[in-house]
């Protein structure tokens, strides 16, 4: 007891912050039935994401199967490491090691949509900028002072964060305005977007690989119910015809 | 066929069974849609006895291997999600069903005289639900699996002298650890679902001894020789109750009159049920909350513990006292207070339909506070929450003292003598 009193007192600081920000979301507007999108977040994920985030609970051959991937084409440019193909997506970095290097092991990203959301997720990835009093230069507006560096800057480019100053109750404060690439990036803004709302699609998928065969035989169950409820009504009415309430 | 029968029914009695407690069981003509809970009740709990057993299956109850093993189940046994969701989305139906039907005990007084056991064995149900729901929840072991179990259990540790050591006992370890879990499991899956049934088995046993209450909430069994010949009922009822009684013409069989109703609840019920589960099993985070979607850690605490939102009403209880063991004490006065229900109220008059104004504004207002208790419990700490829930409480508590001082000289309307006249 006295051992996780201690382990909570120490680690207070560090969830202070960790105690999410204010910064309002964007909707992620993302579609399971895409299966273009899905693939191309899957190539992010595995070619950006992978190198330090896991995701130990899904195997490659379940999601080269959900998402029309071809097992060889997904072995050739999705496997990078020598895997088999029925193996589970892991990440080739020691978790310890990681540990030290950003403060904590990276979170397993299998199920990280149904932890944080989708739209937390969209905003997130869109909300890193240049901050240099920080361990890897960026920080992040939807995770303030997150241990993770800018991973897609290459993408995006290099991100600016920009303030106005506003009078608010006569005082003068700097107001946010927007975060705005140098456009050194391999995308402009639409794209990267795009890649991240993939990116997230992806994540959404392995959150739940089977929601849309829920959905699909929901819609099939809901309607069996109903006939049935049709059934057992007129059953029902008809035995008690005739009974004096 | 029937030679076959007879001879069955010669070494168990089946028929006999059958028949004096469902096909000539007497059963109010005017039950309305109150008196379906307790049926649904009975199917949630094959549900999760059924989808329960196919869990177990491939649920690895050890620290190490819990979380993954749920993951499996979702991600490489067929239908794994299915059995998954059915599980989960059926532990928060009970507790609704529940809820309901201890709602309609109250508004119709069916836990007075004489069914003050049959209310007894459905608190401890209830009671046995909540520990069973609780162990239940741990068992994924998510963050809020982990962290709270550690406020659950860490509540033991408010009782003088032996509380912390009760607290380890309880764990089988200093801290929450794969050793609390492996208890919790064996648990859930056999302790707590075998007193469940029984006790399920013992409620109903008690139901048809004293027979079904109804809205009206008067006797459809009378003296025996107080009916003329019309005014009995003209279907077939078991000996076991026209021996001791007249049966009023109030009734119908409970097979298949009420079963019949039964399904047609039960399929509206599904209709919602299938809904959630198939399209929002999570239901917004109340039914799955989505910090345990995240493994248990046990140096990183969440930013907000919140039990599941069928415990909430008691957690707010419990925050709302500022001394932790006085805290303790009143969330379980809160249950406590239930159970002394049928002796709380000194009433003659069941129905709420003839009794007081002020008794139907009383349990109109107990059920709008036992909401907004769970409201609280459920949404993260405020100022003005704090002496909200501490109003609400004594609000809660209010119910039973009222109810205890009016419910002995109430002014009620006349209650008439049977059902249908």
């Amino acid at each position: 007891m006295k051992k996780l009193i201690l382990a909570i007192a120490l680690l207070l600081p560090s969830l202070a912050f960790a105690a999410g920000s204010k910064h309002p979301l964007d909707d992620a507007n993302y579609d399971l039935t895409d299966k273009a999108s899905l693939q191309n977040g899957a190539r992010i994920f595995m070619n950006y994401c992978l190198g330090c985030h896991q995701q130990q609970y899904q195997r490659y051959s379940r999601t080269f199967e959900d998402l029309g991937i071809p097992a060889e084409l997904g072995q050739e440019y999705l496997q990078f490491t020598g895997e088999k193909v029925t193996d589970y997506i892991t990440s080739p970095m020691p978790a310890e090691a990681a540990a030290t290097w950003f403060g904590a092991p990276p979170p397993d990203l299998t199920l990280v949509a149904r932890v944080r959301g989708a739209d937390w997720l969209y905003t997130y990835l869109r909300t890193f900028y240049v901050d240099d009093s920080k361990t890897f230069g960026v920080n992040n507006l939807t995770f303030p002072n997150v241990g993770m560096p800018h991973v897609l800057e290459e993408l995006q480019g290099t991100p600016r964060i920009s303030y106005e100053d506003a009078l608010v109750d006569g005082e003068t404060v700097k107001r946010y305005v927007g975060i705005q690439s140098d456009g050194n990036g391999e995308l402009n803004s639409e794209e990267y977007d795009q890649v991240i709302l993939d990116l997230v699609n992806y994540l959404q998928y392995t959150g739940e690989p089977s929601r849309l065969a829920s959905e699909k035989i929901g819609k099939g169950v809901l309607v069996f119910i109903f006939i049935f409820f049709i059934f057992a009504y007129l059953l029902k009415k008809d035995y008690w015809r005739g009974v004096k309430k | 066929m029937n030679g076959f029968l007879n001879w069955i029914e010669q070494r168990i009695p089946m028929m006999r069974v059958a028949n004096m407690h469902a096909i000539q069981y007497p059963a109010p003509v005017n039950m309305n849609f109150w008196y379906v809970f307790g049926f649904l009740a009975t199917i949630v709990l094959v549900n999760q006895i059924v989808t329960g057993i196919w869990l177990t299956m491939n649920f690895e109850p050890s620290a190490e291997r819990a979380f993954f093993s749920v993951e499996y189940i979702m991600r490489e046994i067929d239908f794994g999600w299915l059995i998954r969701y059915m599980h989960s989305t059926g532990a928060s139906a009970f507790f609704i069903v529940v809820y309901m039907h201890m709602f309609r005990g109250m508004i119709y007084g069916s836990y007075q005289k004489p069914r003050e056991l049959l209310w007894v064995f459905g608190m401890l149900i209830y009671l046995a639900l909540m520990a069973e729901a609780f162990m239940g929840y741990v068992l994924p072991w998510g963050q809020m699996s982990y962290w709270g179990a550690q406020v659950i259990v860490s509540l033991f540790s408010a009782i003088p002298v032996i509380g912390p050591d009760l607290v380890i006992w309880i764990q089988g370890d200093y801290v929450i650890s794969g050793a609390t879990l492996n208890r919790f499991f064996a648990l859930h899956v056999i302790a707590l679902p075998l007193v469940i049934v029984i006790l399920v088995f013992l409620h109903i046993i008690a139901l048809h001894e004293v027979g079904s209450n109804n809205p009206d909430g008067i006797a459809i069994k009378h003296k025996k020789g107080s009916l003329a010949e019309e005014d009995k009922t003209k279907y077939k009822i078991h000996e076991y109750y026209t021996d001791k009684y007249d049966i009023a013409d109030d009734v119908v069989p409970f097979f298949p009159h009420i079963v019949l109703k039964d399904l047609v609840a039960f399929s509206i019920f599904l209709g919602g049920f299938a809904y959630i589960m198939f399209f929002a099993p999570e239901m917004g985070g109340y039914f799955l909350e989505h910090p345990n979607f995240e493994i248990a850690n046990p140096l990183k605490t969440p930013e907000h513990i919140f039990p599941v939102w069928y415990f909430t009403p008691f957690y707010a209880i419990l925050k709302a006292v500022p001394d932790k063991l006085f805290g303790v004490l009143a969330m379980f006065g809160a249950i406590a207070a239930l159970f002394a229900l049928p002796w709380v109220d000194r009433g003659s008059v069941r129905s709420w339909r003839y009794r007081s104004g002020l008794h139907t504004w009383n349990l109109i207002i107990f059920a709008i506070v036992f909401i907004f208790l769970g409201y609280l419990g459920g949404t993260p700490q405020a100022d003005w929450k704090i002496v909200a829930s501490q109003i609400l409480t004594v609000m809660y508590f209010g119910f039973f003292g009222l109810l205890w001082i009016y419910s002995k000289n109430e002014k009620t309307k006349p209650v008439p003598e049977r059902i249908t006249k």
